[in-house]
């Protein structure tokens, strides 16, 4: 959300009354405050972390990067968790990680089908159609339909290599470097990776 | 009472498109916002574990008719309840996450990872068959992988077993695994062939020899 509409959706919340499901979270909220469960600040901060520091583009840093060095990213594929550790990125939702990697091959897509496990530390919070039930029924029975609704359309001869995450192992795909990309330095790469291209479901866009 | 989970949707006949969304799209009202952060925050009180919090999800009856978030507010909803948690009297929870502790603690995580009690079962490359059976409370093996043969994978070390610290029983942990599984074996030869393989985390209680 951009500042502005951020600011907007906060004048029409003040403008009219508060709908059923804000009232109800707002309750929860203040009891849990009173009850000394929850610092209400607390929230605000954790809601900062995930709008403006813990996204995709932390991901797309670390593909970058694989893309770059090959020594990271025999480490990235080797210990995924230590490997994004050495550049920051650990905790919540990326305790246990798995990067797995596209080649000409295999294609990589990942799901939950149970409920909507992904690597937070490294893509921040998934989108909404990743926790729907279209995604997390058909993807592991019909990942090429699937990748024609992204608008990806693999060759025939390509495997598809499909990781349910059932348990609390996050898995990250390290997408194939596009071609003519010889002369961009990493910076200009990560800008290349999508979040899409990480869960597998798209590709990195072209320079 | 019959454990029922309504989540559970892998290989299902779903209806529906899906719809892709911008990067920076991550809430569509402050309301959600407010949620993720109220579930992230009750972490560290001690209310319940990441478990609990599943199955409290999975068992709604509405499940499918609600939103992500919609769902994450009524299973927080049901457990604070069940706990007493919004009471006059109150259990004490165990810590409260302070502001200035928020980056720190996401950063820091919940390792899942845990010392093994006996050596694992299995090797990668082993051939395991997956046990049939649902059992009457929160589990972590889809239905479309019950009662198949598939092949190990990966070993991820033990991890807490989340059908017994759902329930409260205890961590209890046991050996993890990747076990792959080859799409025929799961879909039979009507579904449309992908060349696809597909894999879970299945814990070593969900795996025979095959």
């Amino acid at each position: 959300m951009s500042e502005h509409e951020h600011r907007h959706s906060h004048e029409e919340h003040a403008q009219r009354a508060p709908s059923p499901i804000e009232s109800r979270v707002k309750e929860l909220e203040a009891r849990l405050a009173e009850n000394g469960y929850i610092d209400p600040a607390a929230l605000d901060v954790i809601i900062d972390e995930y709008q403006t520091k813990i996204g995709p583009r932390n991901g797309a840093r670390v593909v970058a990067r694989a893309w770059c060095d090959p020594e990271f990213r025999r480490w990235l594929l080797q210990d995924a968790t230590a490997a994004i550790a050495a550049m920051g990125f650990t905790g919540r939702q990326g305790e246990h990680m798995i990067a797995v990697e596209n080649t000409p091959e295999v294609h990589n897509m990942v799901v939950c089908t149970l409920c909507s496990c992904y690597p937070w530390a490294v893509l921040g919070l998934p989108p909404t159609w990743y926790k729907s039930a279209p995604y997390r029924a058909r993807a592991v029975k019909d990942p090429r339909g699937v990748l024609e609704e992204f608008g990806v359309r693999l060759p025939e001869s390509t495997r598809i290599r499909i990781w349910d995450s059932t348990a609390e192992v996050r898995y990250l795909v390290l997408p194939q470097r596009p071609a003519a990309t010889e002369t961009l330095n990493e910076r200009e790469l990560a800008d290349l990776v999508t979040r899409d291209s990480m869960i597998g479901t798209g590709l990195p866009s072209a320079p | 009472m019959t454990y029922r989970s309504f989540a559970d949707l892998g290989g299902r006949e779903v209806a529906g498109a899906i719809v892709p969304e911008a990067e920076g799209e991550l809430f569509h009202a402050p309301w959600e916002a407010r949620v993720m952060a109220l579930v992230v925050a009750m972490g560290p009180t001690g209310m319940s574990n990441i478990d609990m919090n599943r199955s409290a999800r999975e068992t709604l009856p509405n499940y499918r008719d609600l939103s992500y978030y919609e769902i994450w507010l009524a299973a927080l909803d049901k457990l604070a309840q069940q706990k007493g948690v919004l009471g006059r009297a109150p259990p004490p929870p165990t810590q409260m996450l302070r502001a200035a502790a928020v980056a720190g603690a996401i950063r820091q995580g919940t390792s899942a990872s845990r010392p093994a009690a006996r050596p694992a079962r299995f090797r990668v490359g082993d051939a395991v068959r997956t046990i049939g059976a649902q059992p009457q409370h929160h589990t972590r093996l889809p239905a479309y992988a019950r009662g198949k043969s598939g092949v190990i994978e990966l070993i991820h070390g033990a991890h807490v077993f989340p059908d017994t610290n759902s329930q409260g029983l205890g961590e209890a942990p046991q050996w993890l695994y990747t076990v792959a599984f080859e799409e025929k074996e799961l879909w039979g030869g009507t579904a449309r062939m992908q060349r696809s393989t597909i894999s879970v985390d299945a814990f070593e209680p969900y795996l025979q020899p095959a």
